[in-house]
């Protein structure tokens, strides 16, 4: 009883106490995926007859009109916050927090769930797929995108973190029987997850600094922070993280290989949604980090040059989705670099109007638009893959007479990933264009120096992906026809296919028309959370968007990019060649390739060297380096005075009991065979436990009589499976160094136990055992209340190690037969 | 183990067996009950129960033993696991952190009063996790060729 309320005295009550215990309706929102997740195979499994989709479709579809509500609370500039209690001794509470950032991501992995949850009902076939497996992967994306994005709590967010990128794993790896599949799977689990940990990382020394792991805490202490000498490291590990999931360069490489994902997750996580995590992280972390000229530059050239790098390699893949994947690279990159573009606000001291903003409303308008506009492209080309049976734009080609509804949805999203007018994008893409301009009014951290090349690549990335998107729905459906060489006979999708992507295509018009149903509701909240303190100096954030600035840069920029990109377009097989000017093995994937088949061959080779398969080598290994650090701790700390003044007398029979023990022992050594060394180490086994006696320890000596007699019969079992001595024990090389062993360890352990025994410089932990047994656990027996209540933690861990172990006994055992009467086999027994 | 081919005459040991199994069995009862108080607890009724059917297999064989208790030992440190996490987490519902125990004093018929302390169903965890890992451990082995 009240074994841990000892700990937690020690902590503030104050932070201990805040929050219930119980969840409130936001947890229960947050969580509902994760909850309906488990129920969906039962689902699948009882009623064939209806696409289990329709029962998921619920869980986003509620879940929007739930968040939909909050916009009326956060675009007053309220916010919401609701705190479970989950480890409040480590600081971890599970904190709701819903301010206009953290509700657009919301709204936008619902809204897009939804289309996407309807759209795959129509995409994946009932009768071949194991939707049980699809539905319950994805609901988990669902509740982990969530918990990120409306969590307070790193700790906390990092957990959901975490869970995106395994679910994504799962999600990739859907069609497991595919190699490229689980290539694609393993590659971005590896990267992600490298990302996730240096985050963690981050997140450790954010705390240390601020004593919590709140993000409002770290907001409002920011100024602590950075002061920290640790604030560089600790932004640049946030950053690994927001990089890796966000396909940054040089991290992108595993979006294009996540491609092999079925088309709905594409659209969903590998577009709209689970990318956008680092997006979110960058802004959300914004007002702790921004005002660091390191956050400008590295976030604004490493986003430039994501969209350079994406845009321009995306002109060359001959995969429909590979172009995507690529321009999701390249929106990515517009938008983390427009999200350190912001930071430049900070900056600017005049009085009204502050013109840096409009980076940052731009990168939250793009964020909503490149989810609209990608969403409905990939949802396009699922179609087209779908109806022909290819994705390769060098078959595919004249489906416009076909497919005239899919055709619209692609010229329509094309268009506005171009920025052409009348397209939401055109928008965006125009605030995109003016913010880069904006280095030029910036006369600080070197930006009206260097700064140059940010709109000159801003511009040569907007070529490129004018390129792209035209080759998108020019390849595919204009042209010459060429259905004979198709794997189907192409037609337009059925009608529930299409809703989906039509929505998202209405979007894309309506938003490029009526952009300001936006800018209160889900911008400018959005903008504010990620300029908290500018907010607070009483700045206004002014959101206004329209498609008339009169004759800007930007427009000629615009223009440029038109006339220009037309240019290369129509000429482009005069210029492709440049693509193969890089061989194989110098590309980032080659260096992956490289790295893990390596990484792989080294641990082998360092594992054999140690791994001997031999017990006794484990031993050594185990004793050497126990010994060796004891002894030279021991040496350091100079604890070799030892005193025997307060010890007992020894009773005659103790040095019979002692003699025994010595003398077995010893006649182990010169035993020829094994079973007089077992009977003789049943012999020192049982005086041992007799020492226990004499010394009042009847539970230890309990024990280890029981212990005794069952080791006693698993040496009888295992008897007749061992081999004779080898020859190799007779060796007198291997004899002694067995013995220096031996006689190391056992040294170690005496001179260990002179010294507990001497220097007691606190008092025993047992006189608190013994004052409190009784009145805190109602026992008795102290080592058993010991070991299921004050210590009952370890005791809990104790019987999982001892279950795993057992598992790993058996499995071991049963795997070695089972391969034996199989033959050679390389898949491993499914349990 | 095919032991039965040439296997010594062992009426004795069987016999004495079938007696002491019993005693033991009662006496790691008694054992894990105790615990509270007096020298005892799950930990060690376990490897006295694991001993009572450790001796039962040595008697006869592990065809007979699996015969006569058909046990899954795996799926017994699986229960006991579950026993003991689930008595760790009910005082979460309390309002009480992970793993607090709760105790009371009850006057039972014809024990008188007894103290009920929820460290008991953590300790019967304990005691089926040891008997099954045990027993997964010397089964697995045993049957092995």
């Amino acid at each position: 009883m009240k074994s841990s309320e000892l700990t937690l005295r020690t902590h503030d009550c104050k932070t201990l106490f805040e929050g219930g215990i119980f969840l409130s309706v936001l947890h229960f929102a947050i969580l509902l995926p994760l909850l309906a997740a488990p129920f969906i195979p039962f689902l699948f499994r009882a009623l064939k007859g209806i696409h289990t989709g329709w029962f998921v479709l619920l869980v986003p579809v509620t879940l929007f009109v739930y968040f939909f509500r909050y916009i009326g609370v956060t675009s007053n500039g309220d916010v919401v916050t609701e705190t479970v209690r989950w480890m409040p001794s480590l600081g971890i509470n599970f904190t709701a927090y819903v301010d206009g950032l953290g509700l657009l991501f919301a709204l936008l992995i619902t809204g897009i769930g939804a289309l996407v949850v309807l759209y795959s009902i129509y995409y994946l076939n009932k009768d071949k797929e194991s939707l049980g497996h699809f539905y319950v992967y994805l609901l988990l994306f669902m509740g982990a995108m969530l918990g990120v994005v409306l969590s307070d709590n790193m700790i906390v967010m990092y957990m959901f973190w975490e869970l995106t990128s395994i679910s994504s794993f799962l999600l990739i790896g859907y069609w497991y029987e595919k190699e490229r599949s689980r290539y694609g799977a393993q590659k971005s689990m590896l990267i992600t997850v490298f990302g996730g940990l240096s985050m963690l990382g981050g997140i450790v020394l954010l705390e240390s600094m601020v004593g919590s792991f709140s993000i409002r805490e770290m907001v409002a202490n920011q100024a602590v922070i950075a002061d920290s000498p640790f604030f560089l490291a600790a932004m640049l590990l946030i950053l690994l993280g927001a990089f890796t999931k966000s396909a940054q360069f040089p991290f992108h490489i595993w979006l294009p290989d996540a491609m092999e994902a079925p088309t709905p997750v594409s659209a969903y996580l590998h577009s709209a949604t689970m990318v956008k995590a680092g997006l979110y992280l960058v802004a959300r972390m914004s007002p702790v980090f921004q005002e660091s000229s390191v956050w400008l530059w590295v976030i604004a050239s490493v986003g430039m040059f994501t969209m350079f790098w994406g845009s321009f390699n995306a002109v060359k893949q001959t995969d429909l989705k590979g172009i995507l994947a690529f321009s999701t690279v390249s929106q990515l990159g517009l938008i983390m670099s427009l999200l350190g573009l912001g930071a430049a606000a900070l900056h600017y001291d005049g009085v009204d109007d502050n013109l840096f903003m409009v980076a940052t409303i731009a990168a939250i308008f793009h964020l909503i638009n490149h989810a609209t506009f990608k969403g409905s492209l990939f949802m396009m080309v699922g179609i087209v893959d779908h109806e022909t049976g290819t994705r390769d734009i060098r078959k595919l080609g004249g489906l416009m007479t076909v497919m005239p509804i899919s055709f619209t949805i692609a010229v329509i999203g094309s268009l506005s990933m171009a920025g052409l007018p009348p397209f939401n994008g055109f928008l965006s893409k125009e605030m995109f264009l003016k913010a880069t301009t904006k280095v030029f009014e910036m006369d600080f951290f070197a930006l009206d120096t260097i700064g140059i090349l940010i709109p000159v690549v801003a511009f040569i990335g907007s070529v490129f992906t004018f390129i792209y998107s035209f080759l998108l729905f020019t390849r595919t459906f204009m042209g010459k026809a060429k259905f004979n060489q198709l794997p189907k006979q192409p037609h337009e999708a059925p009608i529930g296919m299409l809703i989906s992507p039509v929505i998202l295509a209405l979007l894309v018009v309506g938003l490029g028309f009526f952009p300001n149903v936006l800018s209160n509701t889900l911008i400018k909240p959005a903008v504010e959370s990620i300029y908290p303190t500018l907010v607070a100096a009483g700045q206004d954030v002014k959101v206004d968007i329209y498609f008339w600035h009169g004759f800007t840069p930007e427009l000629y920029m615009t223009i440029g990019v038109i006339l220009l990109g037309s240019l290369l377009f129509w000429s482009i097989g005069k210029w492709m060649g440049i693509y193969n000017r890089v061989p194989e093995r110098l590309t980032l994937n080659g260096l992956y390739d490289e790295t893990l088949v390596w990484s792989n061959k080294a641990a082998y080779r360092f594992k054999d060297n140690y791994m001997t398969g031999f017990l006794r080598s484990y031993l050594v290994y185990i004793f050497v380096f126990l010994s060796g650090t004891m002894l030279f701790t021991m040496w350091r700390l100079d604890a070799f005075n030892y005193s025997f003044s307060n010890l007992a007398d020894i009773a005659p029979y103790e040095y019979v009991l002692a003699a025994v023990v010595i003398l077995a022992a010893f006649a182990i050594l010169f035993m020829r065979s094994r079973l007089p060394a077992i009977i003789l180490l049943g012999v020192v086994g049982y005086s041992v436990a007799l020492f226990f006696v004499f010394f009042g320890a009847p539970d230890l000596a309990l024990t280890q009589l029981v212990i005794e007699t069952v080791s006693v019969a698993l040496f009888l079992l295992v008897f007749y499976h061992m081999p004779d001595i080898s020859k190799k024990e007779e060796r007198m090389r291997f004899k002694v160094g067995n013995a220096v062993v031996s006689v190391l360890i056992g040294v170690t352990v005496m001179l260990l136990s002179f010294m507990a025994l001497s220097n007691r410089s606190l008092t025993s932990i047992s006189e608190y055992y013994k004052e409190n047994v009784y009145d805190l656990a109602a026992g008795k027996n102290m080592v058993n209340v010991v070991l299921v209540d004050f210590r009952g933690f370890d005791t809990l861990f104790e019987i999982v190690v001892l279950a795993l172990a057992a598992l790993g006994i058996y499995t071991m055992i049963k795997f070695r037969t089972t391969q034996r009467t199989k033959g050679e086999g390389e898949h491993e027994p499914k349990q | 183990m095919n032991r039965n081919s040439n296997r010594v005459n062992d009426v004795i040991l069987q016999s004495a067996a079938l007696i002491i199994f019993f005693i033991i069995i009662i006496f790691s009862i008694n054992l894990f009950f105790a615990g509270h108080y007096s020298p005892g607890g799950g930990f060690i009724g376990g490897l006295m129960t694991a001993a009572a059917l450790v001796l039962l297999l040595l008697a006869f064989d592990a065809k007979t033993l699996t015969n006569v208790l058909p046990i899954n030992y795996r799926i017994m440190s699986a229960t006991g696991l579950l026993i003991a996490l689930a008595t760790s987490l009910h005082s979460v519902f309390f309002d009480r952190p992970f793993l607090t125990h709760a105790y009371d004093k009850f006057d039972l018929p014809l024990l008188g009063e007894q103290t009920l302390h929820t460290a008991i169903t953590f300790d019967l965890g304990v005691y089926l996790v040891v008997i099954g890992v045990t027993m997964t451990i010397i089964q697995t082995i045993g049957e092995s060729e």
